[in-house]
């Protein structure tokens, strides 16, 4: 619901990317240790610097995005990092500025905004480990930033 | 303000002589803007002089910001950012379509839309590019919304930063065709073809020169596909 206060998502771990479905509406920040797939309706912030995330054919994502790796099938209206890729399919739109190493857009795509290739930043620190280790967010249970930082939404 | 170029407009679509009703406003009619014609898309290849010309003077440079106002391609993209400039991509002819409708229902004449339309599509403030892609788009708008995207252009661009349009040149056409242009390497363009499109207007080298009065020069290059390859400078 559109009325809740920000939440915190943390993905579970499990075998594949972690959904949300596309009857699943969140409002907050998500931050993700593992990739991510989005059919449904996000609106807040979005991280997963360390993984994929997908925003599927029905994904609407109002929401500052960063992670390794994009791919969007649906539709981002927020700005985009992604120090490894992005990929912006034949059906999906994207409106906001992106940052990223590499973009591969697909005939037919809608995009508005902004592109600016960064060369990937070199390895920083030890090379994290992809279960147990540290994710890049202390992640404190309930919604402590939250509240204090609302969710970017540019254009 | 840029006049209208009425005496250039045509038959059924300036609703000046022929076919065509006048538009409740008393100006031409406005064109089909969504793609016609059958058939697979046709892609063909050419060197390009307005397109040399264009990187001529911006491939020397890294960081500039170019705006491009055809649809996003990987091609386009990936060639402007290899150059080490920042794109700015505006799919102008799919929001014209979304802000006008997609065909002659809504009147591109209206106040309120083009202010509108200039939100969605060229809302950046002054003199921030250092060069647009234009393409063809600009053969699509009826006379006041044409003189309010290329006096917003003008606003937009930096001094000495060049523009790249076309136009077709053979002002017989009822229909001319649609085109996706790629570009190629520093001189010469992909051209896909999908359908045909129904113009505004057509132009000449006179027209070409009132409509873009504003601007410190423009300079044509005619191709075989009976385009005018327009370079103009701010």
């Amino acid at each position: 619901m559109s009325s809740m206060p920000p939440a915190r998502f943390e993905a579970e771990p499990r075998g594949g990317a972690a959904t949300i479905g596309k009857a699943v509406k969140v409002v907050g920040q998500i931050f993700s240790r593992e990739d991510l797939y989005v059919d449904g309706e996000v609106e807040g912030t979005v991280e997963a610097l360390e993984h994929k995330l997908t925003i599927g054919p029905n994904g609407i994502v109002r929401a500052a995005v960063k992670a390794r790796e994009v791919v969007a099938l649906g539709t981002i209206q927020g700005n985009v990092e992604a120090t490894d890729k992005i990929e912006i399919r034949k059906d999906a739109k994207l409106t906001g500025d992106i940052r990223t190493a590499r973009i591969i857009i697909e005939d037919g795509a809608y995009f508005k905004g902004s592109i600016d290739i960064v060369k990937p930043e070199p390895v920083k620190g030890a090379p994290k480990a992809q279960a147990p280790a540290p994710a890049a967010q202390p992640a404190p249970p309930a919604a402590a930033p939250a509240a204090a930082s609302p969710p970017e939404i540019r254009r | 303000m840029l006049e209208p170029l009425k005496e250039f407009f045509r038959g059924s679509r300036g609703g000046q002589s022929g076919g065509g009703s006048p538009s409740p406003s008393g100006g031409p009619r406005k064109p089909v803007n969504g793609r016609g014609g059958a058939g697979e898309p046709v892609l063909s290849s050419r060197p390009s002089r307005g397109l040399e010309e264009f990187f001529t003077q911006i491939r020397d440079t890294s960081g500039l910001t170019i705006l491009e106002l055809g649809a996003a391609t990987q091609k386009n993209v990936s060639f402007i950012t290899d150059l080490g400039h920042r794109l700015y991509s505006e799919d102008f002819l799919r929001i014209m379509n979304d802000a006008f409708g997609a065909d002659d229902t809504v009147d591109q004449s209206n106040p309120g839309r083009i202010e509108y339309f200039l939100k969605q599509t060229l809302d950046y403030p002054q003199g921030h590019f250092d060069g647009v892609l234009v393409w063809d788009v600009l053969e699509y708008l009826n006379p006041v919304l044409l003189n309010a995207v290329v006096e917003r252009l003008h606003y937009i661009v930096r001094p000495k930063a060049y523009m790249l349009a076309f136009f077709h040149s053979d002002d017989k056409l009822e229909e001319v065709p649609s085109y996706t242009f790629r570009i190629g390497n520093l001189n010469s363009l992909e051209i896909l073809q999908h359908g045909m499109r129904r113009p505004a207007q057509l132009y000449n080298n006179r027209s070409l020169e009132k409509l873009f009065g504003r601007f410190e020069s423009v300079k044509f290059f005619l191709t075989r596909e009976q385009l005018r390859e327009v370079i103009i400078k701010a």
